[in-house]
């Protein structure tokens, strides 16, 4: 059991290409941290730096109390769980578990009892004679826990170890590596490009991008608390809504004007958030979560001043909720990633043109149909705000 | 050679055994036909000569003389017409047993050293960074194209300063060098393609890169080790060139290969001898190949086709 710290922690390539840009992250003893975001954002190159496969250029790292920045990965006592399960394919289930303790020279029959051990909790008990190549997807995952799990080691590093799973199975390895882990209470880091595996199994969650980590908290606060527009719309499905939008003073009350359609801001809300005093008459973008929509028809006692019309597009009736889609003329917002996958394309925010597409989770009982006219009233004491320039929460 | 011709001719008729295993149901039948007359055609032709060596040997040296071989089946049932003297003539009044044992002193070692060395070197060229990595293999694969001709005349002299002509280290030394630059290659490919991952994760567990060589490398790239030991192991054993050049013709440690070519030189006309003597030539090759044919097979395809 160790804590991991990284202490402006980065890296750079030989050939001068930086992945890693000071991160400073403590993971406690005993948590599951998880490590988010799209890839190539160099959450993988950081499992593999704790895990000694790859350098650290810049910082430092420790595990547990001990800098590891020069310790071999044999020395760090970690253990990982590969994407494709790198099991070892000439060696049976029982081989592939005791290979790691065979070469520590441990004695047999202590051996034998962890990989029983391992093999009893991962149901792989019939297995341990087989080789890889028998096994089904799901039992591979399982044998590259075990692995893991007979080393006892003082930290579990996961890199996208569900990722070759049909979806079903996902799921359900998901609870299980979850349980797991809080049975055995031991430091795990878990990599992952799913924000729903990340929101799901994560005490904490570390959103990354462009090798900086963007945000670290409980998935509720990532939710409900996003730093910056990456943050939010990358966490949450259907991703939230971003619409440009003027804030106007009138009396004590706050509106957004976005693209005409003039909402009254909660009060309390408007108050919390004291920054937003600076923005007034100014510029900035409005997020709004899919579920902070409801058609006005499922409450009748909306606000007049917090409901907008739209012409419904497309609608997904899932019979639990319902998804409609609809479109407002105002150019989309431009997030920093999206500004920097423009400029790679050679083009900018102008060929995005000028509709902003918005998706609204409603009541499945009163669903419009497609392309008629619907009222939606936004629960205004949600809504989070951004800097149009930095990308950043105002609070 | 005539060892040659016959294990390669066995290769098609079995391959096409293997090949009716996994036809493709929607294939038309007229096709898979063809192929097999085809391939029927081919391994009777390849056959025929080696068919006719082993009758030959088998029969007295008058009948050989007199008759062609295929003559005995007009009446195959008829076993007096069947004799072993031709093998014991030539195995104890010939020497070819001492030939046959020298064979396989020179053969083995001059399979096992070059395996070894290649399979260090081939897992040094593809898992470990060091400066010169590539300049230095494009050096090994260049002597690929270097013909092992040209070196006999340096080498005999460099043998000679240090009294390694006419003994088997010599021609260890020899197959060894002439063998390496191929095995390199074509074990380099085979295990460049192994997995990253599972060396990874080997370090992880506690490998050393020496553990990973012995407890990964070698077990996963057994098949290609398998193929190129076939290979050297019939080179060396065919070879007459090389072990005529480093050992020559003294019976003491004359491989077999030499001294069936000197009893062609000195019994030009003893068909019934020669017959035999080829034989005892081509047994160890077609034992291993037979054996290990499926190794052979697979090896030659693991390292093009990712697995």
């Amino acid at each position: 059991m160790a804590s991991i710290t990284f202490d402006k922690v980065g890296k750079i390539y030989p050939g001068g290409n930086r992945v890693i840009t000071d991160v400073n992250l403590n993971i406690s003893d005993g948590e599951f941290l998880v490590l988010v975001g799209p890839s190539g954002c160099g959450k993988s190159t950081l499992l593999r730096m704790i895990a000694g496969l790859e350098e650290v250029t810049e910082g430092e790292l420790k595990i547990g109390d001990r800098v590891v920045n020069d310790v071999t990965p044999k020395d760090r006592d970690i253990a990982m769980v590969f994407q494709n399960y790198a099991l070892y394919p000439h060696m049976t289930v029982f081989d592939n578990m005791a290979f790691g303790l065979k070469l520590r020279k441990m004695p047999k029959e202590e051996i034998n009892r962890r990989v029983g051990e391992a093999a009893r909790v991962l149901e792989l008990g019939e297995y341990l004679q087989r080789k890889p190549k028998a096994l089904s997807g799901g039992q591979r995952q399982r044998v590259a826990m075990g692995r893991a799990i007979v080393r006892e080691p003082s930290a579990f590093l996961m890199d996208e170890p569900l990722s070759n799973l049909d979806a079903k199975l996902r799921v359900q390895m998901r609870s299980e590596i979850g349980m797991l882990q809080q049975r055995l209470g031991t430091t795990t880091v878990y990599v992952t490009h799913d924000q729903v595996e990340a929101m799901t199994m994560g005490e904490r969650v570390a959103v990354m991008r462009k090798g900086r980590i963007q945000q670290v908290d409980t998935p509720r606060n990532l939710y409900d608390f996003p730093d910056n527009l990456f943050v939010a719309g990358f966490i949450g499905s259907p991703s939230m809504n971003f619409i440009y939008a003027t804030l106007e003073g009138e009396g004590d009350e706050v509106y957004a004007n976005m693209a005409g359609d003039r909402v009254k801001l909660d009060r309390t809300a408007v108050a919390e958030k004291s920054a937003l005093a600076n923005y007034k008459g100014k510029e900035i973008v409005v997020g709004i979560r899919p579920e902070m929509f409801e058609l006005v028809a499922a409450v009748p006692s909306a606000d007049p001043e917090q409901t907008i019309s739209v012409t419904v597009g497309l609608v997904e009736q899932l019979g639990s909720e319902a998804f409609i889609h609809f479109v407002k003329p105002s150019p989309p917002v431009v997030t920093p990633d999206i500004r920097e996958l423009l400029a790679d394309q050679g083009t900018d925010a102008a060929s995005l043109g000028n509709e902003t597409k918005f998706t609204a989770r409603v009541d499945p009982d009163f669903t419009p149909k497609p392309g008629e006219e619907a009222k939606l009233v936004v629960e205004t004491q949600k809504l989070h705000f951004f800097d149009k320039d930095t990308g950043d929460a105002i609070r | 050679m005539t060892a040659e011709t016959a294990s390669a001719g066995a290769a098609p008729s079995l391959a096409n055994v293997s090949q009716d295993a996994t036809r493709v149901p929607g294939e038309p039948k007229s096709r898979s036909w063809l192929v097999r007359a085809l391939v029927l055609v081919i391994a009777v032709a390849w056959t025929v000569p080696t068919a006719g060596l082993l009758i030959s040997s088998l029969r007295p040296e008058v009948d050989v003389s007199g008759t062609g071989w295929w003559t005995i089946f007009a009446h195959p049932f008829e076993l007096t017409q069947f004799t072993v003297a031709n093998y014991e003539r030539v195995l104890t009044a010939e020497g070819l047993f001492g030939a046959f044992i020298n064979s396989l002193i020179v053969t083995i070692p001059a399979t096992v050293i070059p395996i070894t060395l290649a399979a260090f070197a081939a897992y040094g060229f593809a898992w470990t960074r060091f400066r010169g990595r590539s300049f230095l293999f494009a050096i090994v694969v260049g002597l690929l194209v270097v013909p092992l001709q040209m070196s006999l005349v340096p080498l005999l002299r460099l043998y000679g300063n240090y009294d390694l002509v006419g003994t088997f280290v010599g021609v260890w030394l020899a197959h060894t060098g002439f063998g390496l630059p191929l095995a390199i290659y074509l074990l380099y490919n085979y295990i460049s393609q192994l997995p990253k991952d599972i060396f990874e994760s080997a370090y992880i567990d506690g490998a050393t890169p020496f553990t990973a060589f012995t407890r990964l490398v070698l077990p996963l790239s057994f098949p290609a080790i398998a193929s190129f030991a076939i290979f050297q192991f019939l080179w060396v054993w065919n070879d007459l060139l090389v072990s005529l050049v480093f050992l020559g013709t003294n019976p003491d440690v004359a491989v077999l290969t030499a001294r069936v070519s000197q009893l062609v030189g000195s019994r030009g006309a003893a068909w019934h001898l020669l017959t035999a003597g080829a034989f005892v030539s081509m047994v160890v090759p077609l034992i291993v190949f037979l054996a290990l044919q499926r190794f052979f097979v697979r090896g030659l395809l693991a390292g093009s086709v990712k697995g």
